[in-house]
């Protein structure tokens, strides 16, 4: 632990933005860009001086990342946010847009509060777009910093930011598997759960407050649900043979499962407290991969009852399964967009198996990526980008590719594998 | 027949971490027990011995390198869950175990090679994993003896991304009970 010879509540908020970093953390790379990058500003916000450079920092890092902004030099003098604005300056200096802020703490009773204020100004319309204020502890400072991100994306996007949001994951180093939750940027990793045995597909509760998993901890595939509040965790499925690959109901209350109990790999709905198993689908083959589709009515899944793995869907109280894909031998793992307009999967191609996006009213597929062992898509919850895991150099990490294929990110964890993405849902 | 065993068969469960505590001895009386008169009790015609022998499958040679029963794993061909005729000797010798130790339970672990979808995989080693339990089930093997479960890619025996480590992960494992 680092000493730290500021005032105490600076302390504190400063240690909180170094958090994540000892902790095996995700790191972000970018290796491809939208064409058409917004030029934006942020000015270093006035205040404290390392707490605000720590704050706008944050806010730079999580536009840049989204691959639809470039950041335009704004130096190192912060810009006042009670002045007149001067628009010509900036378009001078090419940007489109402005963010002036700053950061101060706010005296109120016996906890250390800041108030993070910022201003948003659209420099071509010569208007301010807006801005907030928001009221955090030292320790949630960087949590301000990323609402102020999804505030000026979703000014200038026109569809809700993902900084605020989480993703879960699971890391295997030597001997030790770890389901771990982050901030969308890869900082502040907790471990939800760590096993000498393997976790997979983790799948987030609609609601955010739980994660299904299945874990081989009993020597076999079982389906737990966890709390993510309180760390309590129940078995959701554990039949004779192997139960796997949980899927929420759009409601929270059901978890579609693939149970063997009755013979095979069939699926199977299950209350999220693991009562009351009743089959949904009956085949001869290998049925998988339930997926239901975000207004409920339909579960995608995987089945090879054609004679080869492809997708299917079925009416989410039953009835006649339904073939959507038909192009090649293998198309698997299926996730729908958060508007149900699309869907991701991975398809084998010469034998590379590579994420590919199907729009859902034309059938067309194209192919997002060029690599060969791509697993497990999983949308944002804006439905901009999606996360899969790959592998690169004989490593598991994560990647990022936009939906339109243009933007691309690394994620990896030094020294371990990296596999089995979900994006969690928006924060309430 | 089942009425001339003890309760303590009736009564086993499922899970798959028992311990039941065996002993040969017990096992030859069933043995005994069960054999009607003028009943032909071999059922395999490639078995070499006759069923009712305890002492030719105790429970002793499950760890003795010198015999059959020390191997437990069956592999498969890519895509495949067909049992190779290969591998029937071993079928059928573990086969003859379970059913003249009716207490003992076998848990088989179906497993497939890393490449594609891991649920996919999952469900591919069950496939596996049912058709040994089902083959061991005509050998005379009992539903209560035996689960069948799948562990996926999760658990390979290696790691190498070539076709000679991929046919060794693609394998089914027969473990017996304090060894899971």
């Amino acid at each position: 632990m680092m000493t730290c010879n500021f005032p105490r509540s600076l302390c504190a908020a400063l240690l909180w933005f170094a958090a994540g970093a000892a902790h095996a953390q995700l790191t972000i790379e970018i290796t491809g860009a939208g064409a058409n990058r917004l030029p934006i500003g942020i000015a270093n916000f006035s205040g404290e001086r390392i707490v605000s450079q720590a704050l706008t920092s944050v806010v730079r890092a999580d536009l840049e990342h989204s691959g639809l902004f470039r950041l335009v030099e704004t130096g190192v003098e912060p810009i006042p946010d009670n002045a007149p604005f001067n628009y010509g300056e900036w378009k001078t200096r090419g940007a489109d847009a402005l963010a002036v802020g700053s950061v101060a703490p706010v005296a109120s009773g016996s906890d250390n509060r800041y108030a993070s204020r910022f201003l948003l100004y659209d420099v071509n319309k010569q208007a301010a777009l807006g801005g907030q204020t928001y009221l955090s502890s030292a320790t949630q400072l960087r949590s301000a910093a990323h609402h102020i991100a999804d505030y000026i994306y979703e000014k200038l996007i026109g569809e809700p930011g993902i900084f605020s949001t989480r993703i879960a994951y699971v890391v295997k180093s030597t001997g030790r598997y770890e389901l771990q939750i982050a901030d969308a940027d890869g900082m502040n990793a907790q471990t939800a759960l760590a096993s000498r045995e393997p976790i997979i597909s983790p799948a987030w509760s609609p609601d955010g407050s739980r994660l299904a998993y299945v874990s081989f901890e009993a020597k076999k595939p079982i389906v737990y649900v966890h709390s993510l509040a309180t760390g309590q965790r129940h078995v959701a499925a554990n039949f004779k043979g192997s139960n796997s690959a949980p899927a929420w109901s759009p409601d929270g209350k059901k978890l579609a499962v693939v149970l063997s109990k009755d013979g095979g790999s069939q699926l199977y709905l299950v209350n999220a407290d693991g009562s009351g198993v009743e089959r949904l689908a009956s085949s001869n083959g290998i049925d998988t991969e339930p997926q239901f589709s975000r207004d409920g009515q339909f579960i995608y899944f995987t089945s090879d009852r054609g004679g080869s793995p492809q997708i299917y869907r079925i009416p989410a109280g039953g009835g006649e399964a339904q073939r959507v894909t038909f192009e090649g031998s293998y198309n698997v793992t299926p996730r729908l967009s958060p508007d149900g307009k699309s869907m991701a999967f991975i398809s084998r191609n010469d034998g590379r198996f590579q994420l590919t996006l199907m729009d859902l009213s034309t059938r067309q597929t194209q192919i997002l990526t060029d690599s060969a062992k791509d697993e497990t898509p999983s949308f944002s919850p804006n439905g901009r980008i999606i996360i899969y895991a790959t592998e690169i150099g004989g490593r598991g990490i994560l990647a990022a590719v936009s939906s339109d294929g243009r933007v691309k990110q690394k994620l990896s964890v030094q020294v371990s594998d990296v596999r089995e993405p979900a994006w969690g849902p928006f924060v309430k | 027949m089942r009425n001339s065993l003890p309760a303590i068969v009736v009564s086993l469960t499922l899970v798959a971490c028992s311990s039941q505590p065996l002993s040969p001895e017990q096992a030859g009386a069933k043995v005994e027990d069960r054999t009607p008169a003028a009943v032909k009790v071999d059922v395999s015609p490639v078995a070499p011995v006759v069923a009712g022998k305890a002492d030719e499958y105790s429970l002793g040679m499950l760890k003795d390198p010198k015999s059959i029963l020390s191997k437990r794993s069956i592999f498969f061909d890519f895509d495949e869950y067909v049992i190779k005729d290969e591998f029937k000797p071993l079928v059928e010798a573990h086969g003859r175990l379970l059913v003249t130790n009716p207490p003992i339970k076998m848990l088989i672990q179906g497993n497939a090679d890393e490449r594609g979808s891991r649920e996919y995989n999952l469900a591919l080693g069950q496939k596996r994993a049912e058709a040994l339990k089902k083959m061991l089930l005509l050998l005379g093997g009992k539903e209560v003896q035996i689960e069948a479960v799948s562990l996926g890619e999760e658990k390979p025996r290696c790691t190498e991304h070539n076709e000679t480590c991929w046919a060794e992960n693609r394998r089914d494992d027969m473990l017996y009970a304090g060894e899971f």
